[in-house]
């Protein structure tokens, strides 16, 4: 509630402003509780030549922001796990969408906060990459970054090709109107990065599309202008450019809760808001809340995730890509019909088959939040499934909870020397080695370990994997929440959990079959009974009391 | 020895076997959905009817103990072994042959040996099962950090489950019995009018006539 006071405070602000408008002739409030007008700024009149240039003008009134954002997940792509002690983030590991981004650098950091990362083999500081402040930022609406240019905006003149991150047809993206229009981060700044990752519309999380710039109600509670009109920090609260929120080190649970009255929470969980007790009082309340030290709100409130009408990828096999049609052209299948009425990739010569899936029901697992990661230094199994980021989760221990997933299955190369997950090159229009331009795997893994600096036997197989994605946005109405019986049920959607004690789940277990057979021959006995007094009717009618 | 109609089942008593009776089967109807072998109620209504009917009936039994113990209607169903074996063998034989029941109620005894025994396993073993493992199940968060929780609690649901199957048993017994000998309907009146047909001494019959006369129906 606290954290929604400035939002509330701002709209006030703005209702009242609309009021004095049509009033009289005073002039509108801007529709902003800041008390600077960008726009006015002097140093922000210029014609930008460059995205760096702009950052350049931003730290010359917010002289640490450049510094904070620096030190963030969004700028360093890196992430030491405190539990496991790995070293992860996406200059690191290794997932089962396009592999890596060694290698693939320009197009993976298209989506890099900052301009000019060309090489994995560097940190972003080291490579001099500008802290781009526009693509979170941006108001105008108009701001984005091409495809493949390593961070960079499309600007005029934009060649013909040019796509931008999202995918849509690049256009000069004007820098001075972006930059005289900054303000706080909307779900459309979040989402142009956060809702195409894995290269298109929902492709990766299943719960984090394009659905969500202008969600229904039906689609996320909080984040529907029909609703509480949430943007993604209204959660993911941040303090000086660091975000509550990590899916390599996630609060399964937040015994913590709202905290103490007036408590500020620096946590990006439903109970920081909603208590550990959220359901109201009653009957039904309690026994609700009863299950609150087991389920996460997630596993309840989110029936089905890639809700909204887009599509996620579900299934991809990399084994199959590199066909070619009869006059050695790419081919490209589409048929995969999105109820928005979009039609998705089946097939590509690039990338190998796909499948999806729209309202899936998730996966569900213990999870205490710890995620680890098969990286490319780890041995594998490939008769076994491999897992790409084992979930630690165990019914045993404080801290675990059941949470929704998205289990991406997927099938992609690995050394079949070493039996370690590889580095692929994929991306690379103008070299000789990329699998895109190419369709040749032993030039592109090869490629690829040596951007990332790995061994190479020089064999490869491909290996069937499991990659989680916890399911925690599309939260929604609590009429839609997941139904008792889904679970309560034989074969409901908790089969294969353990730990639990969960009445509806098994009917005929000895108990169970016991006591039908206790009933069964109650039953026989009364029956025979019965048979046996009207085979041999009394003569002077026996009596009972 | 006259048989007359005699006031066996007080108002208290009456209006106790019937609320039983409905909740008893409110909770066979719902503990069974809740357990999964049936899905004529979802399972989130079954588990609040399930959860009020239960607390409705131990709040009843409260009353029922209350009122056996202050009345001394506690005495029916002291157990005894005079005349059971007979009432059993009638039921597994005589009955068939057409033998006459072995045994007349009196009206400080009203039920049967066999039947004392059995309401009083219903009474001590059976109802308090039911409810010890069905309180122990509704408050299993109260519990659930105790050493192998699990699998008590599964324990837990396995006692509550027999023990609620042992009663709907019960149930189809006793139902049965009332139509061996008069018919259903004869036997259901007295727990509706609270009258049965009892055979009195001449000395009893002439106390209840002078001293209890709400209690005895004049001759017809």
């Amino acid at each position: 509630m606290i954290r929604l006071l400035p939002t509330a405070f701002a709209m006030a602000l703005t209702f009242s402003g609309a009021a004095l408008a049509q009033q009289g002739d005073a002039p509108a409030l801007p529709g902003s509780d800041s008390t600077a007008d960008h726009s006015k700024f002097e140093i922000l009149q210029k014609d930008f030549k460059s995205g760096p240039e702009v950052t350049q003008a931003c730290m010359s009134c917010h002289t640490e922001a450049d510094d904070q954002v620096m030190h963030s997940i969004h700028f360093k792509w890196e992430f030491e796990h405190p539990e496991t002690g790995q070293k992860l983030g996406k200059r690191n590991v290794i997932n089962s969408f396009c592999g890596a981004v060694a290698g693939n650098e320009p197009r993976c950091t298209s989506c890099h906060a900052g301009y000019g990362w060309e090489d994995m083999q560097q940190s972003s500081a080291q490579a001099q990459a500008t802290p781009d402040c526009l693509v979170c930022h941006d108001r105008s609406g108009q701001y984005t970054k091409t495809a493949t240019g390593a961070g960079h905006p499309p600007l005029a003149p934009v060649p013909d090709n040019s796509k931008t991150i999202t995918g849509a047809k690049s256009w000069a993206v004007d820098l001075g109107k972006a930059a005289r229009s900054v303000g706080p981060p909307g779900r459309d700044t979040c989402g142009n990065c956060h809702f195409y990752g894995g290269g298109g519309d929902n492709v990766k999380h299943g719960d984090l599309s394009s659905a969500l710039y202008q969600p229904s109600l039906a689609t996320d509670v909080h984040m529907s202008p029909d609703g509480q009109n949430f943007t993604c920090s209204t959660c993911h609260v941040a303090d000086q450019h660091e975000w509550a929120g990590s899916r390599y080190l996630m609060q399964a649970t937040d015994p913590h809760g709202t905290g103490k009255p007036g408590e500020a929470r620096g946590a990006a969980t439903c109970e920081s808001c909603h208590g550990n007790t959220p359901h109201p009082g009653g009957l039904k309340g309690t026994k609700l809340n009863d299950h609150t030290d087991t389920l996460a709100c997630q596993t309840c409130h989110i029936p089905a995730f890639a809700r909204g009408g887009v599509a996620t990828k579900t299934v991809w096999d990399w084994s199959t890509a590199g066909k070619l049609d009869e006059e050695g052209r790419a081919l490209s299948i589409s048929d995969y019909l999105e109820s928005d009425g979009d039609h998705r990739h089946t097939y590509l010569s690039t990338k190998g088959d796909f499948e999806w899936g729209e309202d899936v029901e998730p996966y569900y697992a213990w999870f205490n939040g710890v995620v680890e990661y098969t990286t490319g230094d780890l041995k594998i199994d490939p008769a076994q499934t491999v897992e790409i980021n084992p979930i630690h989760g165990t019914p045993d221990a404080a801290g675990n909870r059941i949470w929704p997933f998205k289990r991406m299955e997927g099938r992609q190369p690995y050394d079949s020397v070493t039996n370690e997950l590889v580095y692929t090159h994929v991306w690379g229009p103008d070299t000789g080695t990329a699998l895109w331009t190419n369709f040749d795997w032993a030039k592109a893994i090869d490629a690829g370990m040596k951007a990332a600096g790995e061994d190479y036997s020089g064999e490869f197989g491909f290996v069937d994997t499991h990659m989680f994605w916890p399911i925690t946005h599309m939260v929604a109405p609590a009429e839609d929440a997941v139904s008792c019986e889904s679970c309560h049920a034989k074969d409901g959607r908790m089969a294969g959990i353990t730990g639990v004690n969960m009445p509806g789940t098994t009917p005929f277990n000895t108990a169970g079959l016991l006591g039908l057979a206790m009933l069964l021959a109650a039953l026989g006995g009364v029956v025979i009974h019965a048979a046996i007094r009207i085979l041999r009717p009394s003569k002077n009618g026996a009596s009972h009391d | 020895m006259t048989e007359r109609y005699v006031k066996v089942y007080p108002r208290f008593e009456r209006f106790w076997h019937w609320s039983q009776m409905v909740l008893i089967m409110v909770l066979l109807v719902t503990g069974l959905a809740l357990n999964g072998l049936h899905a004529l109620i979802p399972f989130g209504p079954a588990t609040m009817l399930h959860i009020v009917a239960a607390l409705a009936l131990i709040v009843l039994w409260i009353f029922a103990i209350f009122w056996h113990l202050t009345t001394g209607t506690w005495k029916h169903y002291v157990p005894t072994r005079d005349g059971l074996l007979r009432v059993a063998r009638f039921y597994i034989w005589g009955i068939f042959k057409g033998e006459p029941h072995p045994y007349r109620k009196a009206y400080w005894r009203k039920h049967n040996p066999l039947q004392a025994i059995t309401y009083l396993a219903l009474k001590i073993i059976l109802f308090p099962a039911v409810w010890i493992s069905g309180l122990l199940a509704l408050g299993w968060n109260l519990w659930e950090d105790v050493p192998n929780a699990a699998q008590l609690g599964g324990l837990v649901s396995n006692i509550h489950l027999l023990a609620a199957y042992a009663i709907a048993a019960f149930v189809v017994a006793h139902v049965y019995l009332l139509t061996v000998g008069h018919s259903f309907r004869e036997h259901v009146k007295p727990m509706i009018t609270g009258f049965d047909k009892v055979n009195l001494t001449p000395e009893e019959e002439a106390y209840l006539e002078a001293d209890e006369p709400g209690r005895i129906k004049p001759r017809a």
